[in-house]
């Protein structure tokens, strides 16, 4: 016997060339176009077995709806493949560098996973009998000691959802403080011009008017703005530190002793926490509230757009009106207060159903515990060296929006530097997705004109970094070098090109619906 | 430390390249009283088995649903979850993700909402459902507040079967921006109660059903009332399951629907994280909180999906914005796209039919324990019981028997006088020896 030796060809032949036909289908190697759900799968088809009902609806009568709902169903092979094609369209932290200022995009460690699928944690239900759930609840108090020992707070409220949620909880145990003090003329929040969108629409949500304060030449509060707009209609000012400019506030403890002395409460929006944690205490800080994007700080993943948590750590001035649920030990063991009464007897009312984010505690805690206090300290101590280095490395090329002294955990470049190139920050951003690397937060904050925000977190290693510097550094090159072309089309090589977001505006399409000729009603 | 790559020589070297001599040089900025040498006072650092080891003993004490027969609801449901949803959703690419603010490297996540947004539309009956909420109950807060904006009125009307916590949740963001709420006292079958209360300046009423007490209402009725006065209707779910049997809010006349989205894909996770479903009638579209995915094309013209309508949100218009929310639910939203395309419609309906069945076959052991009364006329999956004594003491007797006998609506609402009422569900996982299991127990603890 043989071998046939004229096989299949082993080394690249034919064009080189570095012009690419388009695909005939859409599909793009491991590319794949794939449709809707509503295009895929069938009205009548379903992925699960199910046995047959043992008994009707009828005692439903004309309760029960009858006419189609319009969910199509997939196979078990037809779903799996669907999600995983679309997954693959997706940046993500496992990927590569996701530089998102103010978002502390981290390494999500699958240890924390597996703790929050454990079934004593995932399969228990929020109002079993409490002596059935004494490990959730220790959990939740001994996430509560962490929480509070880091930050030097007294107090922590931990149910609400998120960052957003959490600053609403703050506001609204500073409202009841007040109001339990009789004084109700408070009226205004002071916020400054760089804050998150989500303090001023915060405090407009618990009916605050919102006065802005200015900022410095370097970076931060203006005091002397501060000192001015500080009345007796002013019932706290949202300052976030370290700042949305990747810059601590040195005059934080002057910032929070003004407050104070207006009579005023301080919320500190923590979204930073990142640049401190293990080495700066809040409550040092005269600090009065403040949410922890569990999130963020804390590693738990982001999952596209949550679910995220933001319990909220309180001073002794705030505790008092906490929202319920409280945690509270004692000989019987552990125990949630659920209304207000007994030691949550001026809890000013409930966030959200239940007990909060139990699954996002749990992931919390095991990577406290993981890290411990030296590992917090180095992980504080990292983020913000990393995003010196990168700062020192790019700002001879690019122009940080505040060169002098160091930054905490993020750097901000401002576009002057893109004077005369044609090239906007816009621009920039979609070039470096060719490159591999999601691009960093763009014109936020909103006081740096086009401003580039890029925090690399302590999870990066010294190469990452390096790849991410030279991938900038060669795309400045030829953004000074006027290969405009490569910006302005750019990206090339994502699964989409640039996308038309006034379309999508302007003839909101908002669900699908089925095409003439093909529509549901005919299934 | 495990997570962290960098080596004390790559430390040294890049302080080189910042020109710092140490660590605290790039802590300067804080002020000197609040510098702190050494760390904190908590353990040191952790390996991966101490971890998992120290989480499991206390995971341990914890009675899980799935090991006993099970019968709590209320808000918070144990159905069976494929293994699929699970598997997907620890997909890198869905949980290490961020909000999809770069579209081009984010279809993944946008096209699933966009997919998310319509199954919630159509599941609803309703013409537009945003790209998720926290929960149930915070969307429900959102939709009166959002009822107010749109009717420029500042009064709100629970129903008397609104689940007490959406009611507290509710009562908070409402108070805070001066919007009055008028609550009825809980009563079992008595939705339409909210009509004699609707007057010229009644923003909404918010009406549940299957209600707290597990009764399913028409509300056609009540929403012709409503919107006579000039309100909206606003309908909740809470068990979002429930749609698969019963009459879509849409159909009945909702303006707004806020449910509750846990019961598909989800775990039961005491209490969260879960996912908000809202939706609306498309006029009302512009007024919506949170996120919404809308298709578009990029610039070879092929299809694509982007966030949109974002002038409504905080990031853009600050203090004018529709509401504060920023990060959603994201991932939970996912497990329940998943789940629901993996049920579609048949599943759906058929899983449904079960979980009615199941709650029948309950009701029938019950009602034939001595001095157990069915309250609930009309349910689907759950129903409340009057017991001989209060429903507490004999929820926790029963646990202790090694049954999850029901949630008392004292736990709910000490203050209700049914403290004798308690809360019972069965779904899909529900079988006849948890029933008579629970039967028989029952009856020795009353007896």
């Amino acid at each position: 016997m043989s071998m046939v030796n004229v096989g299949r060809p082993t080394r690249p032949e034919g064009s080189t060339t570095e012009t690419r036909p388009a695909t005939l289908t859409g599909g793009r190697g491991l590319l794949q176009d794939e449709a809707l759900i509503f295009e895929l799968g069938g009205w009548d088809k379903t992925g699960v077995d199910l046995p047959a009902p043992a008994l009707d609806a009828s005692d439903l009568g004309d309760l029960v709806r009858k006419d189609p709902i319009g969910l199509p169903g997939l196979s078990e092979p037809e779903a799996m493949r669907h999600f995983v094609r679309l997954s693959q369209k997706n940046h993500a932290i496992d990927l590569a560098l996701y530089p998102l200022g103010s978002c502390t995009m981290k390494h999500n460690p699958r240890l924390n996973e597996k703790m929050a699928r454990l079934p004593g944690f995932s399969d228990v239900h929020p109002l079993q009998p409490q002596s059935t759930v004494q490990g959730a609840i220790e959990l939740m108090d001994r996430l509560a000691h962490w929480l509070k020992t880091l930050t030097g707070m007294p107090a922590v409220a931990l149910s609400p959802k998120a960052g957003a949620n959490g600053e609403l909880c703050g506001l609204l145990a500073i409202h009841a403080a007040h109001d339990a003090k009789g004084d109700t003329a408070r009226r205004v929040v002071l916020v400054p011009t760089s804050a998150h969108g989500t303090n001023p629409a915060t405090a407009a949500f618990v009916g605050y008017s919102v006065r802005e304060i200015a900022q410095t030449e370097d970076g931060r509060v203006d005091l002397k703005d501060l000192e001015a707009k500080l009345g007796p209609d002013v019932a706290a000012i949202m300052v976030t530190n370290p700042n949305t400019c990747g810059l601590f506030e040195r005059d934080i403890m002057e910032i929070s002793r003004l407050a104070h002395a207006a009579g005023a409460y301080f919320y500190c929006d923590g979204a930073n926490f990142n640049a401190i944690v293990g080495r700066v205490r809040p409550g040092d800080l005269g600090v009065d509230a403040m949410h922890i994007n569990l999130h963020k700080t804390f590693s738990t993943p982001h999952g596209g757009g949550g679910p995220g948590a933001g319990p909220v750590v309180l001073s002794e001035a705030l505790a008092p009106f906490a929202p319920a649920p409280w945690v509270v030990s004692g000989a019987d063991g552990y125990k949630l207060v659920e209304f207000e009464e007994a030691e949550a007897a001026d809890a000013f009312g409930r966030m959200c159903a239940f007990h909060g984010q139990m699954g996002m505690y749990v992931r919390a805690l095991s990577y406290m515990m993981s890290h411990g206090a030296d590992g917090l300290k180095q992980v504080a101590e990292d983020a913000v060296l990393n995003a010196n280095y990168i700062k020192a490395r790019l700002q001879g090329v690019m122009s940080p929006a505040f060169p002098e002294g160091p930054c905490m955990h993020e750097a901000l470049f401002d576009d002057s530097w893109l004077e005369g190139t044609g090239v906007t920050t816009l621009d920039f951003a979609k070039a470096m997705i060719d490159e591999g690397f999601h691009p960093m937060t763009m014109y936020f904050p909103l006081v740096v004109h086009g401003a580039m925000l890029i925090e690399p977190t302590e999870t990066e290693s010294k190469f990452e970094l390096d790849r991410f510097c030279d991938a900038l550094l060669a795309l400045a090159g030829a953004a000074k070098g006027g290969d405009t072309e490569r910006f302005k089309g750019a990206p090339f090589y994502a699964p989409l090109r640039r996308l038309d977001e006034t379309r999508a505006a302007r003839q909101p399409k908002l669900r699908w619906t089925s095409e003439p000729g093909a529509n549901l009603a005919a299934e | 430390m495990r997570y962290l790559p960098l080596s004390a020589d790559d430390r040294a070297q890049m302080l080189d390249v910042i020109g710092a001599k140490s660590i605290d040089d790039l802590f300067v900025d804080v002020p000197a009283a609040a510098r702190r040498s050494g760390t904190v006072d908590l353990p040191a650092h952790a390996g991966e088995l101490e971890v998992e080891r120290e989480l499991a003993a206390l995971a341990a004490k914890n009675t899980a649903a799935g090991s006993v027969p099970f019968f709590c609801g209320a808000g918070a449901y144990k159905h069976h979850v494929p293994a699929t949803v699970d598997h997907i959703i620890q997909r890198s690419e869905f949980l290490t993700s961020y909000t999809p603010y770069q579209p081009e490297i984010a279809q993944g996540t946008l096209q699933v909402l966009f997919e998310f947004q319509t199954q919630v539309a159509n599941l609803t009956g309703m013409d537009v459902a945003n790209a998720s909420m926290y929960d149930g109950s915070t969307a429900t807060g959102e939709a009166v507040l959002m009822a107010a904006r749109v009717t420029r009125r500042k009064k709100a009307v629970l129903s008397p079967g609104l689940h007490p916590h959406y009611a507290g949740t509710t009562e908070t963001l409402a108070h805070a921006v001066g919007i009055e709420t008028v609550t009825l006292g809980a009563k079992v079958d008595a939705e339409a109660d909210v009509i004699a209360a609707i007057d010229a300046d009644t923003a909404c009423v918010v009406v549940q059903t299957p209600n707290v007490f597990g009764t399913a209402t028409d509300v056609t009725k009540i929403a012709e009332a409503a919107h006579a006065a000039g309100a909206l209707v606003i309908v909740v779910v809470t068990e979002v399951m429930s749609l698969g049997l019963l009459k879509d809010p849409g159909s009945m006349g909702a303006d707004i629907v806020a449910a509750e989205g846990q019961s598909i894909g989800n775990a039961l996770n005491f209490g969260g994280p879960y996912v908000g479903l809202f939706a609306a009638k498309e006029k009302l579209t512009r007024q919506m909180p949170g996120r919404l995915c809308g298709e578009t094309v990029d610039a070879e013209g092929r299809r694509g999906f982007v966030l949109t309508l974002s002038t409504r949100e905080q990031h853009i218009r600050r203090d004018k914005a529709t509401s504060n929310i920023c990060t959603n639910s994201g991932l939970c939203s996912l497990a329940f796209t998943i789940h629901m395309s993996l049920l579609g419609e048949k599943g759906l309906r058929q899983v449904a039919a079960i979980n009615h069945a199941n709650a029948r076959k309950l009701k029938d052991a019950l009602s034939s324990v001595k001095g157990v009364e069915v309250l609930t006329p009309r349910f689907f999956n759950e129903f409340a019981v009057r017991l001989p004594k209060p429903a507490a003491g004999v929820v926790e007797a029963l646990a202790k028997k090694g049954v999850l006998g029901g949630v008392p609506f004292s736990r709910l609402d000490p203050k209700a006088g049914l403290d004798d009422v308690l809360l019972v569900t069965a779904t899909e996982v529900t079988t006849d020896a948890d029933i008579n299991e629970f039967k028989s127990k029952l009856a020795e603890v009353l007896s």
